[in-house]
């Protein structure tokens, strides 16, 4: 299980994480499991703590002033350099 | 000694930074005058590296900075440096980053807790002007300002803006503050709260004068005692020291009853699934192609992506990361995350009903006082995530809180934790300061 999940999520992990991660992700599932007892029939879920209001501003175009290249080891030309997509 | 020679001194004694201010700069005046302002890692500073604990963000400069240390610096602070912290905010102990671990001032044995460990541990022992800049997604603020003996302050979600915060969990990131008095506690929150252009989610209620609230008397508080937290695994010693505190507050006019909020137990569960799962989606940007650590670009994009990734989590990072990726997979997102959604409804619910009747919430912030590194080594994950049964669940409804010192079991300090209804700051800070002037 935990090998299928960590490929979704791009990780590779060693053969001991993986072993260790599965024991100890069944103990936590197990204790998470714990919110069956909770009747939730018609109890509407909770994205936000707050309900939010939407706020608008002026739609007025501002330039961007930062670099955004700036952080990155991997680029040309003003462009990103990624790895090769295949 | 200057500020800053004071600061490396901190910094050599109890590994409280990732990083100290090359030169102290402030522009300007106002309320921060004369004032240093330390800033947790994940929190970013124009020009000073920000790695929020990760190594995955090795060598990030931000280009810019985040809303609340701008407002500091608009009210004459310097900013003093990065504050050491679990990476991400993923830990209770500030134990789980490659960068330093800091000392309890108190017994360099312990933990500072965490996740602000850094924060707490400057506010302690900063022997000139300092207020911190800390953060809370289940208890980052209280948990350390507890075990580090000083006043820390999460404000309600959506008081202040999360712009330049490297988030945990969207619906769960506050931004807060800390400082050695209630009344220096929430002068900064008065400073960093309020609405910015870059964060729709700040709510734009008007902003109490909290410093002013800090100086009223607890007399006709109603303050709420709720008998979940004071149960099965909380410390009898750090029980009585906060009984004491209660009673100080009787004392002083304060109208005290017992409450409950049933909920409670089930809002550890809650909240890790949902902070696992908002985090394992936040995570995913981290690749190695805009900012930290980068490797040679070599084979297809997957593999690149998952080596980057793989070298540069760590180990509590990549634990949480798969919790959360499988609590939103299909066919277990309805068991874990959705169900996880609704019972935060029922934990929000047992706080609207509660605040009906009282002003504020009175408990212990943490179950026992700051560890020995040597006993934290012996927890299994899962009961290091139990150390946090006494602070999910208001971090979880979105209710604003403090930790305050109240006195000391085993010789170590022990926070109370005052709990209010949204945006019942100003009560709060009331409730607190009665506290910590008795």
């Amino acid at each position: 299980m935990v090998r299928r999940v960590a490929e979704a999520a791009r990780l590779s992990l060693t053969d001991e994480e993986l072993e260790r991660y599965e024991q100890q992700l069944k103990v936590i599932l197990e204790a998470f499991r714990m919110l069956d007892e909770v009747d939730t029939e018609g109890v509407e879920p909770s994205f936000h703590p707050i309900e939010l209001e939407d706020v608008l501003r002026e739609d007025k175009a501002s330039k961007w002033v930062w670099d955004p290249l700036a952080n990155s080891m991997h680029k040309e030309d003003g462009y990103f350099r990624g790895p090769r997509i295949q | 000694m200057s500020v800053l020679e004071r600061a490396h001194r901190i910094n050599h004694r109890y590994r409280a930074f990732n990083h100290v201010a090359e030169a102290l700069e402030a522009e300007g005046g106002g309320r921060l005058t004369g004032v240093a302002v330390s800033v947790k890692d994940n929190v970013c500073v124009k020009g000073m590296p920000s790695t929020a604990g990760s190594k995955v963000l090795e060598g990030y400069m931000p280009p810019f900075d985040a809303t609340v240390v701008a407002k500091c610096r608009l009210e004459g602070a310097a900013i003093l440096g990065k504050t050491t912290q679990d990476e991400f905010g993923f830990g209770t102990f500030n134990v789980n980053t490659p960068y330093s671990v800091p000392l309890n001032p108190r017994d360099p044995e312990r933990s500072s807790g965490g996740s602000s460990g850094g924060a707490a541990v400057v506010t302690a022992v900063a022997d000139f002007p300092h207020l911190a800049i800390a953060e809370s997604t289940g208890g980052s603020i209280s948990c350390p300002a507890s075990f580090c003996g000083v006043v820390g302050i999460t404000p309600t979600y959506g008081r202040t803006s999360r712009w330049g915060l490297i988030d945990y969990a969207n619906s769960l990131d506050k931004i807060g503050c800390m400082g050695k008095t209630v009344r220096d506690a929430a002068l900064l929150l008065s400073v960093i709260s309020g609405p910015d252009v870059y964060d729709s989610t700040v709510l734009h209620a008007p902003i109490e004068d909290y410093v002013a609230q800090a100086g009223k008397p607890a007399e006709g508080l109603r303050v709420g005692v709720p008998r979940e937290y004071f149960g099965e695994g909380v410390d009898q010693g750090v029980s009585d020291v906060v009984w004491g505190g209660v009673k100080r507050l009787e004392d002083q006019g304060a109208d005290v009853r017992e409450v409950s909020l049933p909920f409670t137990r089930y809002s550890l569960s809650s909240y890790y699934i949902i902070a696992m799962a908002e985090a394992s989606t936040n995570l995913a940007k981290y690749c190695g192609l805009r900012y930290g650590l980068h490797l040679p670009l070599e084979g297809s994009f997957d593999e690149y992506f998952s080596a980057v990734r793989s070298a540069g989590f760590g180990d509590e990072a990549k634990r949480r990361i798969i919790l959360g990726t499988y609590a939103r997979m299909a066919g277990y997102r309805d068991a874990y995350y959705l169900k996880a959604l609704r019972v935060r409804t029922r934990v929000i619910e047992d706080f609207r009903r509660v605040y009906r009747d009282v002003d504020v919430l009175a408990a212990p912030t943490m179950p026992v006082v700051a560890p020995r590194f040597d006993e934290i080594a012996e927890l299994e994950p899962i009961q290091h995530y139990m150390m946090d049964i006494l602070t999910v669940a208001p971090n979880l409804a979105g209710v604003p809180m403090v930790s305050v010192p109240c006195g000391e079991s085993d010789g170590m300090p022990v926070g109370l934790h005052v709990m209010a209804d949204y945006l019942g700051e100003g009560d709060m800070i009331r409730a607190a300061a009665a506290v910590e002037a008795s």
